[in-house]
């Protein structure tokens, strides 16, 4: 069984979005993706300042199977990368809702919110799957 | 419904992510694959081969078969025990399979294929064995576990008899030799020194569960992939098929031309191919960030190529690939990542051995 934390928001392409306050939403992939993906050995992230929209492709995580595009949950600019990465990719694996995170987007469109996943809709997703 | 080798429940015990592997239910990884794959670098693994498929040949004529079924010539095995890597080719000289021949007897070979292409390789082998009277025998009562690694050795004695210790003491690279119930060949398929040992299937969980209890960790099919790969070592299916001449799969040394008197299948249009020349396989390393994968066009002076293997290698911290590319390739060349077009360093396919960088 997958862990999918209740207080977060997800988009059905496995990324999660934790809302930070005043419009910051910190956005990374589900354990469930990282599974999927198998051992992380590179993630190329955004720049701090990029102007990105919702669904477009963002970052690429690269795992010892696969190359995979993250895409921007929400819209809006990235205000921070998790510079970690660079040196220690397997933070996605190891902590994928916690040290693992990707970046953290300034949203520009609240109502984009209303079209996440709550948990059991992102479940549901993973159990069809 | 996937088969399921004798081992699967030792797998599930061990926490394997079983995958589906061309109608084996294998395992990828135990959790980690790069934890896997420095195990065997540095202590040692194991990987249930069980897949594979041993077949044994029998008759006095089998050796001038193998002469004629395989292009590497198995006069060169005058030694029992002694094995060779061959490919398997058909008339045009593409490669049916890639396979070990042990000399066992002087009526009595051994090969083991690989299991993808276990209907086809029985179907060409019984055909052309006709004409030899050799006596073809699958051997599905057989598994087989490979231990790998700098270790490996040393913690498979802790499992065997003294007779059986006498049996391997000594024994050179490429070599195989039944010790009680157990084959134990000095082959491997991850660069480094070990065993594979096949023995019967209802002796497989019990000899897993004490090499666990010597300290060899198992590696599922994730980590066997990126080691073979720094060594340098084909993947049937993906480095080359039937529609790959050896000579374009860095196979060249696996054919004996000599004696020029020696027919074997495919010889002909070999020999053509060499004169006209072909493609040739190379090895691609990328420093930078990022990793080249199978499918990805090669630009280089002479043409284009495509990657046939490539991963992150985690011993050497970046990518590597296997290529086919225009003779003409030379220490350069550019690969089309998603795109945007990379320089790669061209090397021979041979990156990792012994646990040391090699180029």
């Amino acid at each position: 069984m997958s862990n999918i934390p209740n207080e977060l928001k997800y988009a059905p392409s496995h990324e999660w979005v934790r809302d930070e306050g005043n419009g910051v939403f910190t956005v990374g992939i589900s354990e469930h993706a990282q599974d999927l993906l198998g051992d992380m050995v590179f993630v190329e992230l955004p720049e701090v300042g990029d102007t990105v929209a919702q669904g477009d492709d963002v970052a690429v995580a690269e795992s010892v199977k696969a190359a995979s595009d993250i895409y921007a949950p929400v819209s809006g600019e990235i205000v921070a990368v998790n510079d970690a990465l660079n040196d220690s990719p397997e933070l996605v694996n190891s902590a994928p809702y916690g040290d693992g995170w990707m970046f953290k987007i300034k949203i520009s469109d609240e109502s984009e919110l209303a079209g996440l996943l709550d948990a059991a809709g992102y479940q549901n997703v993973v159990d069809s799957e | 419904m996937a088969q399921k080798t004798v081992l699967f429940a030792k797998h599930v015990e061990c926490g394997a992510k079983m995958v589906d592997f061309h109608g084996w239910d294998m395992p990828l990884n135990y959790g980690s694959q790069l934890e896997e794959h420095h195990n065997v670098r540095q202590d040692a693994g194991m990987f249930d081969v069980s897949h594979m498929t041993i077949v044994d040949l029998q008759g006095p004529n089998t050796r001038n078969f193998l002469r004629y079924l395989l292009a590497n010539d198995v006069n060169k095995l005058t030694v029992s025990g002694k094995a060779l890597y061959s490919g398997m080719l058909n008339e045009a000289g593409g490669v049916i399979d890639d396979l070990i021949v042990y000399f066992l007897a002087e009526d009595f070979f051994r090969l083991v294929v690989n299991s993808a292409t276990r209907e086809k390789d029985l179907a060409w082998i019984n055909q052309q064995a006709a004409a030899y009277n050799v006596t073809v025998t699958e051997r599905p009562e057989f598994a087989m576990i490979a231990v790998q690694g700098p270790q490996a050795k040393a913690k498979v004695a802790t499992l065997l008899t003294e007779e059986q210790k006498a049996a391997v003491a000594g024994m050179k690279p490429f070599f195989g030799v039944q010790a009680g119930s157990l084959f134990i060949a000095t082959t491997g398929y991850t660069g480094e020194d070990g065993y594979e040992i096949s023995l019967p299937n209802e002796e497989a969980a019990d000899f897993w569960q004490k090499l666990l209890d010597a300290g060899v960790k198992p590696a599922g099919l994730g980590a066997r992939d990126t080691l073979r790969l720094e060594a340098g070592m084909n993947l049937y299916g993906q480095d080359m098929d039937e529609t790959v001449s050896p000579l374009a799969a860095n196979m060249g040394w696996t054919i004996a031309w000599e004696p020029s008197d020696r027919n074997f299948i495919g010889r002909a249009a070999l020999e053509q191919q060499k004169a006209a020349g072909t493609m040739k396989l190379v090895g691609l390393v990328m420093e930078q960030k990022g990793v080249l994968r199978h499918g990805q066009k090669v630009v280089t002076e002479g043409g284009e190529g495509e990657i046939t293997s490539g991963t992150f290698s985690p011993t050497l911290g970046f990518s590597i690939a296997m290529a086919r590319v225009p003779a003409s390739t030379g220490d350069t060349a550019e690969v089309d990542i998603r795109g945007k077009l990379v320089q790669v360093k061209v090397v021979k396919p041979n990156f990792v051995r012994m646990g040391k960088k090699v180029i």
